[in-house]
């Protein structure tokens, strides 16, 4: 799933100063899941944008609604009584911020969350990026061990000189993804794999505006 | 004799590197430079080391060639492209660099510019086939040259990497992609060392060992906490505390060393970071 984090209460409410009448829309699938902007996340925020707003002695009215992608005309169709607002904060993922901004262009579209990654979910509120959308997936020789997303260099020929103890050069808690990977392959018995020289990506595919179209 | 000439004639070939400094006075490092002059076969230049912004290596390698010394040019793949990789090789070509030394390169954030994005773009064992394609008059789209390099491409190994067994792999990659020489990281575990030589040697690619002048028993301690793949073992910080004058000490630990690694491997490589006017001095201890 995508991965967000909230972000922080004062900045939300600076994006709000000078609108009275704002609403705040949950999205109810990755952000949900990750605990972050899901009905109940959406809630809290705009109980602490009230209470802030009530401390400063100003008023501000903020309308609640989740819904259960923003990233899918369908569910954004479901909103209600948008055009009452003066502004919009989602809490959905960049692709759903982006969902509402393209449907209510007359109203401005803010970010509630920071949209951090592709992830794994480890534990309950732990999450670890896993993908980074290549577009060019090269798994089936890395063991299923993903060194583009899980390697800090994104190497793709093996552990760099800043391997230490099957640990990452940028932090000791961090596993060294090629370590993994080799570990992976010899108990496969699949090492010749790891022999291989992997070619450069092509990121001319990742690097641009990406549509997938799979109409025909 | 260029230093490709003396590593590939068999002799006992030294290297030794310097670090361009961060600014544009230059003047220690030159003092530096001429304290190397003769006494190595060619000298490193560094390429923003430790992902710490310094001077350009292609300015310095022109430097040190303008005061008649042979650089050895570090290329890292963390700050440029590979468009940007291939012209400065292409321009280090025009300059008449002849040795390039291909590495990944640090990671940013252990640098002193910890926000920079960085680049990665191919890695080191990519870099050794985007040398040898350039020497051969192509760049890495397969487009034709006009005027080919003639590099001789050098990587690094870490022979006390701990797993080694991944490390040796990716060594063996780097033979396959074209590296003609090798210089490695800090060497201080003999045995561990002379285990790599024996599965190394069959590669037929000559390896400099990397010597490190430890200067106290503080940093002694230091390199084996923080940095990887270098481990001074006991006896030496030991000996290292016990000295009176500890530099003293250290050069004479590391011209010991070099004497040991004369029947062992190609050469060595000398690390003395900021103290490479003690070089020689190194160089006479181990009797050279």
């Amino acid at each position: 799933m995508i991965v967000a984090e909230p972000k922080p209460v004062e900045e939300i409410k600076k994006m709000l100063d000078g609108y009275d009448k704002v609403l705040m829309v949950g999205c109810g699938t990755c952000t949900t899941v990750c605990l972050t902007g899901g009905e109940r996340e959406v809630d809290l925020m705009a109980t602490a944008v009230r209470l802030m707003h009530k401390v400063e002695g100003k008023d501000i009215q903020i309308g609640q609604q989740t819904i259960l992608r923003q990233c899918d005309w369908e569910y954004i169709d479901e909103l209600q009584n948008v055009e009452d607002y003066q502004a919009i904060v989602s809490f959905a993922c960049g692709a759903g911020i982006q969902g509402l901004a393209r449907r209510f262009t007359n109203i401005p579209v803010m970010p509630g969350v920071n949209t951090n990654f592709i992830g794994f979910n480890e534990e309950y509120g732990l999450y670890s990026e896993q993908c980074k959308a290549c577009g060019e997936c090269i798994l089936d020789k890395t063991g299923g061990i993903c060194p583009v997303a899980r390697c800090a260099k994104g190497l793709l020929n093996g552990p760099c000189g800043g391997t230490n103890n099957g640990k990452c050069e940028i932090s000791s808690d961090k596993d060294c993804a090629w370590v993994l990977i080799y570990n992976q392959l010899e108990g496969q018995g699949k090492l010749d794999q790891f022999k291989q020289i992997l070619a450069p990506k092509d990121y001319g595919k990742a690097g641009n505006i990406r549509m997938l179209d799979l109409r025909k | 004799m260029g230093f490709k000439e003396d590593i590939q004639s068999g002799k006992f070939v030294v290297t030794a590197e310097v670090g361009p400094p961060k600014g544009t006075d230059i003047t220690r490092m030159i003092h530096h430079i001429k304290a190397l002059k003769g006494k190595v076969a060619a000298l490193n230049v560094t390429d923003n080391q430790s992902a710490v912004m310094r001077v350009c290596t292609l300015a310095i390698a022109k430097v040190l060639m303008d005061l008649d010394v042979e650089p050895i040019y570090q290329m890292t793949c963390r700050d440029r492209n590979r468009l940007g990789l291939q012209s400065d090789l292409l321009g280090a070509a025009v300059l008449g660099i002849k040795n390039v030394l291909a590495l990944t390169g640090d990671h940013t954030t252990l640098g002193d510019h910890k926000d920079a994005k960085p680049v990665f773009d191919i890695e080191s064992v990519q870099l050794l086939q985007v040398i040898n394609g350039l020497n051969e008059g192509r760049d890495m789209a397969g487009l034709e040259l006009q005027g080919k390099t003639d590099f001789f491409a050098g990587a690094i190994v870490t022979p006390e990497a701990n797993p080694l067994e991944p490390q040796f792999a990716k060594f063996e990659k780097k033979v396959e992609a074209g590296a003609k020489f090798f210089q490695t990281q800090a060497v201080y575990d003999m045995k561990k060392f002379h285990n790599f030589m024996e599965r190394a040697s069959k590669y037929n690619v000559p390896i400099l060992a990397g010597v490190l002048l430890l200067k106290s028993a503080g940093m002694a301690k230091f390199l084996n906490k923080f940095v990887a793949g270098i481990s001074v073992p006991d006896e030496l910080i030991q000996e290292l505390a016990n000295a009176e004058k500890p530099l003293q000490k250290g050069i004479e630990i590391a011209g010991r060393q070099i004497a040991e690694l004369k029947d062992v491997c190609a050469g060595v490589h000398v690390m003395a970071i900021g103290a490479e006017d003690k070089v020689p001095d190194i160089l006479a201890a181990a009797g050279l």
